[in-house]
């Protein structure tokens, strides 16, 4: 629950990272969305370069502070340095802040044609434990163990807040996403956390389904799952919200929020695209979108509503998209069209 | 290790059914396999998963497979979170089953997503995420072993790359997602890559599992062979399926050193529409094709795949899977008279 205060201008603020590559552009593309619309906020721009601390990979104290104080961040992709020791930096983050629940929808966006064309799933993944527990060892040359970690309360929290988020989006259905016939006791404890706190929400409708069906039906046919939101341990989110992704068009086009107890940070999940950096050919769509969640997760919705719809009829029209998209703009002219919508 | 079990020419083949629609669909294939006189008998096991624990016919079924070194199956219903774990997993360790493989490729005629599909994706069986070893080691918290081990990993990256070159393709992609289990994914992927080293004629390159999830959808036409530890193959198996027209229509199959066990690729127990006359055999059918193969009855296998095929593509007899309104029975009359 985000209850930020205005500041003495009247603005809430909201730490940036823009991030590594192209990550610079599209956050710039954001501000200037942003300030065009006139929303209440400022941004304290900050960087997350990790630093090794006693062998940890850590953020730099100014980062952390900001996002402690803020309580809230819009974040470009981050390059992880590779080798040294250094663990993903998304990792970091999301430890460091107890960023329990990653929200990720996907919603076909209209006039951008792909195979499917009526995605609109909303997936919340646990994103602090399960597979991505960091606990493995070998336990005799040649055989490898990798611990995935499943507790009662991290499950507990995670379906507790996809409940909650069901209620706010009027979806009132939810859907966890398991596999418990094969992992009795951990996806068990999962499964089993999700239909207790299913009975705290009487007035939410409540089912689930088997990971490998899942799969399977929402390939076929997306629709059936356009009226719930799922809920589902760690790996089986990365999977699954990536796979819807791809039904829409990629990861240039969704936005996600990683909510947290110390904060709640929202990022685009792409990477940080070396081969355009700096080349004003980015896409912003994807961070944009990323912060008209943020948005309404501060209860700004009607500058979300604003903003989004400003650049999905942008990219509707086909006039001023990028070239990922399939047009012919620069992320300068893409951001101009949306400005001139506004 | 002794071949199948065969006397003056006719092969001995355990069948277990399996729950949901698997009578309806072992039917669909006994009446095939009468029709086009292939020499094969079965020897059927109507075990259930829904029985608590039916130990008895379980361990008859394994002795039968023990004897004829080759199976047909449906698939077993397992219980959620409570109850015994899997039959069909405990039949694929207890014979060392460790090589599943399926097929995905488009059927001319079904409406898919996606055209010029072609894949086969070859999944480790035996460990991984699916070892069963599970433990509460204080109220509330549970570990879950995933296993992965060189061995278990050459032999299944070795059953990849001759599968790619008995075949005729050229390119094995290894799925793993090591950026997060580095020990674990990153042996299965390290094993693989050296593994790759003695297959100097076929290509490889690697993907993290959640990237493929997204090709799968966007851009199938790029995957030719697939190699993955157990989990990521369920996941994989079913967007695969999802994109050619559903879990009806994809056979599979399972190999070890000296049994095989052939069941629809996706493995559904399909429970839904149990009894209903609307099934697609195909997937049964075509893991049969599979195993006639297997049999090297190589003409029985031609003429059942051909029938199936002109069934669904120049008749266009459907069952509702595919949009049609054709029944099982319906379906499987096409494909005898189409022998
Ligand atoms: N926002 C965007 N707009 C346009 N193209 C993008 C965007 N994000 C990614 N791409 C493109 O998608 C492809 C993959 O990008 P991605 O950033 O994931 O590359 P990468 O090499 O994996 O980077 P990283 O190492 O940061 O993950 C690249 O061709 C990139 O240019
Ligand atoms: N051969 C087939 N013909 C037609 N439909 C099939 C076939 N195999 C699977 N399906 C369909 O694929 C879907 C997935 O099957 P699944 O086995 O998960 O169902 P289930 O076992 O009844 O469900 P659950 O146990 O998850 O509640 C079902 O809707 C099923 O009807
Ligand atoms: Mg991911
Ligand atoms: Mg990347």
């Amino acid at each position: 629950q985000y209850n930020g205060q205005k500041n003495s201008q009247g603005n809430y603020e909201v730490t940036l990272i823009p991030g590594d590559g192209i990550g610079p552009e599209i956050s710039r593309s954001v501000e200037r969305i942003f300030s065009a619309a006139q929303v209440p906020i400022s941004w304290e721009s900050v960087d997350v370069t990790p630093v090794l601390r006693d062998g940890k990979t850590v953020i730099p104290d100014e980062a952390l502070h900001s996002i402690l104080r803020t309580k809230i961040a819009l974040k470009g992709p981050l390059a992880t340095p590779i080798g040294k020791g250094h663990v993903s930096l998304n990792l970091t983050l999301r430890r460091t802040f107890n960023l329990y629940a990653n929200v990720r929808p996907c919603k076909s966006v209209p006039g951008f044609a792909t195979q499917y064309s009526n995605v609109d799933t909303v997936l919340i993944r646990e994103n602090t434990e399960g597979e991505y527990s960091g606990i493995e060892h070998e336990v005799v040359g040649g055989v490898m163990q990798s611990i995935k970690l499943i507790t009662r309360p991290a499950s507990e929290r995670v379906a507790r807040f996809a409940f909650a988020h069901a209620i706010a989006t009027g979806r009132n259905h939810v859907t966890a996403v398991h596999k418990a016939n094969i992992m009795k006791l951990s996806d068990g404890l999962f499964l089993q956390a999700c239909q207790e706190v299913a009975r705290d929400f009487p007035q939410v409708q409540f089912d689930e389904v088997l990971l490998d069906r899942a799969c399977l039906q929402i390939v076929q046919d997306p629709a059936q799952y356009a009226n719930t939101v799922m809920v589902m341990p760690n790996l089986y989110g990365d999977i699954l919200s990536d796979m819807c992704a791809g039904l829409i068009g990629g990861l240039g086009l969704t936005p996600s929020g990683n909510i947290g107890r110390d904060a709640s940070i929202f990022e685009s999940v792409h990477g940080t695209g070396p081969d355009i950096a700096g080349l004003d050919k980015a896409n912003p769509t994807a961070l944009l979108l990323s912060s008209c969640m943020m948005l309404r997760h501060m209860n700004l919705n009607s500058f979300a509503d604003r903003i989004e719809s400003a650049a999905l009829s942008t990219i509707a029209e086909g006039k001023a998209i990028t070239a990922d998209l399939g047009g012919k703009a620069s992320n300068t002219q893409f951001t101009d069209a949306i400005i001139k919508k506004l | 290790s002794v071949g199948p079990k065969c006397y003056g020419g006719t092969y001995t083949v355990t069948l277990i059914p399996g729950d949901g629609i698997g009578q309806e669909t072992a039917a669909a294939v006994k009446s095939v396999f009468g029709a086009a006189k292939v020499p094969v008998e079965f020897e059927q096991f109507d075990l259930s998963g829904f029985t608590p624990e039916n130990d008895k016919l379980m361990q008859e079924a394994l002795a039968s497979l023990r004897r004829n070194k080759v199976g047909l199956k449906g698939i077993l219903y397992t219980p959620i979170r409570l109850g015994h774990s899997s039959f069909n997993v405990a039949m694929r360790k207890e014979l060392d089953i460790y090589a599943s493989v399926a097929h995905c490729k488009n059927i001319p005629g079904i409406n898919a997503r996606h055209k010029d599909v072609d894949f086969v994706i070859i999944r480790e069986n035996t460990e991984g995420e699916y070892s069963g070893l599970e433990h509460q080691s204080f109220p509330g918290v549970v570990e879950s072993l995933k296993i992965i081990t060189r061995p278990k990993t050459e032999r299944i990256a070795r059953y990849a790359f001759d599968y790619a070159l008995r075949h005729g393709r050229k390119r094995v992609t290894i799925v793993h997602k090591a950026n997060i289990m580095k020990l674990a994914d990153g042996l299965f992927l390290n094993t693989c890559r050296a593994v790759a080293k003695e297959y100097p004629t076929i290509q490889h390159n690697d993907m993290i599992v959640d990237n493929t999830a997204m090709q799968l959808v966007s851009r199938p036409q790029q995957f030719d062979v697939m190699v993955m530890p157990n989990l990521y193959g369920s996941i994989v198996s079913n967007i695969g399926a999802g994109i050619i027209g559903g879990a009806g229509i994809v056979p599979g199959a399972n190999y070890g050193r000296e049994f095989a066990i052939f069941e629809p690729g996706s493995r559904h127990v399909a429970k839904d529409i149990q009894g209903r006359n609307t099934a697609n055999p195909s997937s049964l059918i075509l893991s049969s094709v599979m195993m006639l193969r297997h049999l090297q009855l190589n003409e029985h296998a031609d003429q059942i795949e051909k029938a199936v095929h002109k069934t669904l593509s120049v008749d266009g007899i459907r069952t509702p899977d595919l949009g049609g309104s054709q029944s099982t029975t319906d379906f499987t009359k096409a494909v005898i008279r189409n022998l």
